[in-house]
């Protein structure tokens, strides 16, 4: 076996508030292979943005490791770091506020490669841009452009060009079509797969919407309240989903077969319990269906279930 | 025939800014009847959240113009109605859910007296005591526990807060409810939720519903009828069997499926409807579609298609020629 791309272990982030350590990722263990893309889905406030951040170091893990090809990059200085960031990079949700509006299209493609000094020639700088600009789809004319001239779609290509600017082989994409309408993130969607398959890219994908996640991911990591309650391949997940969360998720995916809105649903009742201070024992138990006492004595493992199925959950 | 609750015909709204005039809804024919729950799809900018406005007499003032047309609800004409009188129908009869409830609530209001506030308005023989015990009752049907009551909307999360919303708008037991995106921004199991609240209360009051959404799943699961919106025209109405089996659609519809990860397949890239909207300040000669549509003919470019109705199913496009 290859060593993954990316790896981590046990990470942790806790946020300090009045009330108590909130746990916003609690001891997360995934890796990707190089070339392929992991799935992370999880409804808002589970800490998925969190995780790929945390990833990236843009936020400090409060434990745990974060392994890229094998190093353990949390323990990097500054400028290791620096040398680090080339080989990864973000894409942001907001294509409407993560674009500096006093920036032209020009400069915010330019900054990544202007801060890691990569290029030195300004005119090589300039043909680099228009590069990027092409490989995305953008065209040359809006070069000069600021960002509230254009919609939304172009801007979140605009975002893609900037994560693309340093050749990287490893770039989180955190909810990037979730502010598009559907025609439009379709577009995106079939870009970053077009990306993937020229430039061998590796993708951590984090989203809420599961046939985004099913169409793009080879792997998929379904987490709840910081925890990876279960990981699978993409098509395993969806045809024999364990966990009761994870099925619970898939069985509230509007579908688009009409005949269905007569029958009865199964929804989970109740909202997502805060994550500060957290109980020991299984964090989905307050709204599993399933829950008996011994769900709530003890931290759960992730458990294989069929090879390469992972899940956490007390009743297997 | 189900009675007609509201009918629209040939309406035209438009946006007077400083720079130039947009035109938000161009020639919009629409009917609901009792009972009934019409899906409104389109992308952003397609009309839709403007069609409820002016259902609702709520176009900003002075910048925002119902050009031509008519909207009949039950005995109004709502284009004609003044503002005292249109006061009396707007949360009584009618109302409207908007789409992000994080901002449409008072936030320095408790959620109690934003509900025992509507029912004030519109109902000037009730006692306090009377409305007060309204409120609590209110609050349990949306599954709300009614102790929260004296919670400011800070203290509730998303999906409450949508529910409370939901609760000022039913408070009156409207005929008709406006839903603009009641769901776009829950998560989903919350939005089964909310959703199935929505279905509910609807047999329950039997009221009718027009739902405005940009998600077809969403449609599938509530609605009658449904009705495609592009820059500002219908350009297909028809039962859901209509839209979600029929063999005939316009070009539009079949790019908006197109662009959906379908769950059941595996395909590796999505069919998107090339280009952009058109801009609504400058619409395009013809059929508003001609520019991004896949199967352009020459007429498409300089005359604007007709309906065709075949059993109740609209498509207004060149392809189609029924008899």
């Amino acid at each position: 076996m290859s060593v993954p791309l990316i790896q981590t272990k046990n990470l942790k982030k806790y946020f300090k508030t009045p009330k108590g350590n909130l746990h916003a990722v609690d001891g997360v263990n995934i890796s990707i292979k190089e070339g392929q893309t992991l799935g992370v889905v999880g409804e808002s406030g589970c800490g998925k943005s969190t995780l790929g951040r945390a990833i990236l170091r843009l936020i400090e893990p409060t434990d745990g490791e974060v392994l890229f090809n094998g190093h353990n990059i949390v323990q990097y200085d500054d400028k290791k770091m620096l040398e680090m960031r080339k080989q990864m990079q973000i894409i942001f949700q907001d294509p409407f506020s993560s674009l500096n509006p006093r920036m032209t299209v020009s400069q915010i493609i330019a900054e990544p490669i202007k801060v890691c000094k990569t290029i030195k020639n300004s005119r090589e700088i300039d043909n680099k841009v228009f590069d990027l600009m092409e490989t995305v789809g953008l065209a040359e004319r809006f070069v000069n452009t600021y960002p509230h001239e254009l919609d939304g779609g172009r801007r979140q290509r605009i975002g893609i060009a900037r994560a693309l600017a340093l050749d990287p082989k490893f770039i989180v994409c955190d909810e990037p079509v979730s502010a598009l309408d559907v025609s439009i993130q379709a577009q995106i969607l079939n870009l970053m797969m077009d990306l993937q398959e020229s430039m061998g890219f590796t993708y951590m994908f984090i989203t809420h919407d599961l046939s985004v996640v099913k169409h793009i991911s080879d792997e998929i990591a379904v987490m709840y309240l910081g925890q990876c309650v279960e990981t699978a391949p993409s098509d395993e997940l969806f045809q024999n989903p364990v966990h009761p969360y994870t099925k619970a998720l898939l069985a509230a995916i509007p579908t688009l077969d009409f005949r269905d809105n007569k029958k009865e649903k199964q929804i989970i009742k109740g909202e997502v319990v805060s994550p500060i201070n957290p109980k020991p024992g299984c964090r989905f138990a307050q709204r599993c269906p399933m829950a008996q006492n011994v769900c709530t004595e003890e931290n759960i493992e992730l458990k294989e279930v069929v090879p390469k199925h992972f899940v956490a959950c007390r009743l297997l | 025939m189900s009675e007609k609750l509201l009918e629209i015909k040939d309406l035209h709204v438009v946006y007077e800014t400083d720079e130039a005039t947009v035109y938000a809804v161009n020639g919009l024919d629409l009917v609901v009847n009792k009972g009934e729950t019409l899906g409104l799809v389109g992308e952003t900018g397609a009309g839709k959240t403007t069609t409820a406005l002016s259902i609702m007499k709520l176009l900003p003032d002075r910048i925002g113009l119902i050009k031509n047309g008519r909207i009949q609800f039950e005995e109004h004409d709502i284009t004609k109605l003044s503002e005292a009188d249109m006061r009396l129908v707007r949360g009584n009869s009618m109302s409207m859910i908007f789409q992000d409830p994080m901002t449409s609530l008072n936030p320095v209001l408790t959620i109690g007296y934003q509900i025992y506030e509507v029912l004030e308005l519109h109902n000037n023989k009730m006692s306090k005591a009377q409305i007060s015990a309204k409120v609590d009752e209110i609050l349990k049907l949306v599954g709300l526990p009614p102790e929260r009551k004296n919670e400011y909307p800070h203290q509730f999360s998303g999906g409450m807060k949508q529910r409370v919303v939901i609760a000022i708008a039913l408070a009156c037991e409207p005929k008709l409810l406006l839903a603009d995106e009641p769901t776009t921004a829950l998560d989903v199991t919350i939005q089964a939720q909310v959703l199935e609240l929505m279905k509910g209360l609807k047999d329950k009051f039997n009221m009718a519903m027009i739902l405005i959404t940009h998600d077809l799943g969403v449609v599938a699961q509530t609605c009658d009828k449904v009705a495609i919106m592009y820059a500002g025209e219908i350009i297909e109405l028809g039962s859901v069997k209509d839209i979600f089996e029929s063999a005939d659609h316009h070009p539009y519809t079949v790019g908006l499926f197109g662009s959906i990860p379908d769950m059941t397949k595996k395909t590796r890239r999505l069919n998107p409807i090339e280009g952009l909207m058109p801009d609504p300040t400058n619409l395009p000669k013809g059929c508003v579609f001609h520019a991004r549509c896949p199967k352009c003919m020459e007429i498409c470019k300089t005359k604007k298609p007709q309906s065709v109705t075949k059993n109740d199913h609209m498509i207004r496009c060149h392809l189609f020629k029924y008899a």
